[in-house]
């Protein structure tokens, strides 16, 4: 495959939502399309997740992650998708110049008419929840454990201690309880659980893995190897009680501490980030505030499922291939989206007023405090009601889509500001 | 004399969880469901409980040592040590396609173990 020097679409990252993007793009009539990715070979971090659970909205069917992928992969190279592997973006220049790194290429520039971001989110490590203790071997974040065990055919220890009950650490200890480990403990620092309910009994309960909710690390212990951490139980500011440490001995600490989008190349291109999500400011159509740039997937915000991540790369992509044809950036009024009470953020954080003509508009968002009674997902302008939801609970892991319809067309063209709010039932 | 068993629910997220009274396999009661599917999902984990089970098997000749596995329908729970045991002594040679059948007909259970993505041979 030669790569050309100019694409009407480019998409960085071969992830679900750079798959998607760059798969809608094609459809949507962008001539050529490029996919940047650097790994060896395309679907992403679902290439690591073994587990099942993907793909039951996009596909109504159960997959492994790596099958999900798959069904991506090859409907890209089939819809005529240019792949550039085993390649870095050094840089992106907002006129959507990108300088690329490779051995075959060597630096390459690439100029793209409209680009995609879609590198996905990384792992918040250790020194990013700032853990007390000597620095031996032995503390991992639970996603590169999971690329170890499941792809490279490496077990990093022994005896495991899982900092987070988000799910990669479930599905870590279960994973690791299959490859002949011990998981002694999971830790998690909130009151509740921050991963799904289905992971905690599938993953835990069966094979009779503790959960100590309200508790944290102390303190890691060992020199060349962690040979133990000291836990600690929290009070409901995470203050540490006196008196209820325990000494946990374990060789290997992972962390599943929570995702972060990753943005180092978007602030390059000028693109600017909300710091509630730590992703791009985004409208309906995934456009960031730089003309032409586009964000789809864990890029923008960490979502639950995969097949979201897969929406939001087809919508992408879809505006992307529009721009690219068209070159116009049409201005139109856009209409901020505020995050009301218990309201943590929404994306878009912005809407295209004419958008909602054709379509329906969904806006995602994640609630600051569970609310386990059933609550209205309301979204108002002003005292006025415009669209809601009912929902059953409310809780900060799982987030919520309320969905603003073309009825509501006339009243929000008059609109200043939308706001979204949680309010009880 | 009837028990009592706690079940948490999975069929959705919400996660009821479940007071469940019975008499050996005779389920009489089951409260705190947030619908009827809680009675559905309580029947079946209390007399034949069942679990997706997804794990690697090794493959020589490939971009990875490992291929990634899972059964083709939800497997007895019991038998899933057993059933890891099985595989850690499968060994493939690339390529494979996405979705062959590894290991047919897993310890007698009629459940097939397949491939979760194509492996190409190196090169």
């Amino acid at each position: 495959m030669t790569i050309k020097d100019t694409y009407d679409v480019v998409v960085i990252g071969a992830g679900p939502g750079g798959l998607a993007a760059a798969i809608s793009a094609r459809q949507n009539g962008a001539a050529d399309v490029l996919i940047i990715e650097r790994d060896l070979e395309p679907g992403g971090i679902l290439l690591q997740c073994i587990h099942n659970g993907f793909g039951l909205e996009v596909f109504k069917q159960d997959l492994p992650g790596p099958s999900y992928a798959q069904k991506f992969i090859d409907e890209a190279l089939s819809s005529g998708v240019d792949l550039l592997l085993d390649t870095m973006v050094l840089d992106i220049t907002p006129d959507r110049k990108i300088f690329t790194a490779s051995r075959k290429l060597g630096i390459k520039e690439i100029k793209a008419k409209a680009l995609v971001l879609a590198m996905g989110c990384r792992e918040r490590t250790r020194a990013q929840v700032r853990l007390p203790g000597t620095r031996p071997a032995g503390v991992y974040t639970a996603g590169t454990a999971q690329r170890w065990v499941n792809v490279e055919g490496y077990m990093p220890g022994k005896r495991f201690v899982i900092l987070g009950s988000g799910d990669i650490g479930m599905i870590m200890a279960r994973r690791l309880t299959f490859e002949g480990a011990k998981v002694e403990r999971v830790l998690e620092v909130m009151p509740f659980l921050t991963g799904l309910t289905r992971n905690y009994v599938q993953c835990l309960l069966d094979y009779d893995i503790e959960l100590q909710l309200q508790h944290t690390v102390k303190r890691i212990i060992g020199n060349k190897r962690v040979e133990a951490i000291e836990a600690v139980a929290v009070d409901e500011k995470w203050e540490p009680i006196p008196g209820s440490e325990e000494i946990i001995p374990c060789d290997t600490l992972l962390l599943s501490v929570g995702l972060i989008p990753e943005n180092e190349l978007s602030r390059k291109a000028g693109v600017a980030l909300d710091p509630l999500t730590a992703g791009p400011f985004v409208d309906d159509r995934f456009e960031t505030n730089v003309p032409g740039v586009f964000a789809a997937g864990n890029v923008v915000h960490v979502y639950d499922l995969v097949d979201w991540v897969t929406q939001a790369g087809l919508a992408s992509g879809k505006a992307a291939a529009l721009y690219a044809v068209t070159q116009e950036h049409k201005t139109q009024k856009k209409i901020p989206i505020r995050s009301g009470e218990n309201v943590h953020h929404v994306v878009p954080q912005h809407i295209c007023a004419e958008s909602l003509k054709d379509a329906d508009i969904k806006l995602q968002l994640r609630v600051k405090q569970p609310v386990e009674d059933p609550v209205w997902v309301e979204v108002r302008k002003g005292a006025n009601l415009v669209a809601r939801r009912a929902e059953r609970y409310a809780r900060p892991g799982e987030m919520i889509t309320v969905t603003l319809p073309v009825k509501a067309y006339d009243e929000v063209q008059s609109a200043d500001d939308l706001t979204v709010a949680i309010v009880k039932r | 004399m009837p028990e009592m068993d706690k079940v948490i629910c999975i069929t959705c997220p919400k996660g009821c969880r479940l007071d469940v009274t019975r008499e050996g396999d005779t389920i009489l009661k089951v409260d705190n469901c947030g619908c009827k599917r809680g009675e559905e999902y309580v029947k079946a984990e209390l007399t034949d409980p069942r679990r997706m089970v997804a794990t690697t098997v090794k493959i020589q000749g490939s971009l990875h040592p490992l291929l990634p596995v899972y059964t083709a329908s939800p497997f007895p729970k019991p038998r899933i040590r057993e059933l890891l045991t099985a595989l850690a002594e499968v060994e493939l040679s690339a390529p494979v396609m996405m979705g062959a059948v590894v290991v047919k007909d897993a310890l007698g259970t009629g459940i097939d173990i397949l491939a979760s993505r194509e492996m190409k041979a190196a090169g």
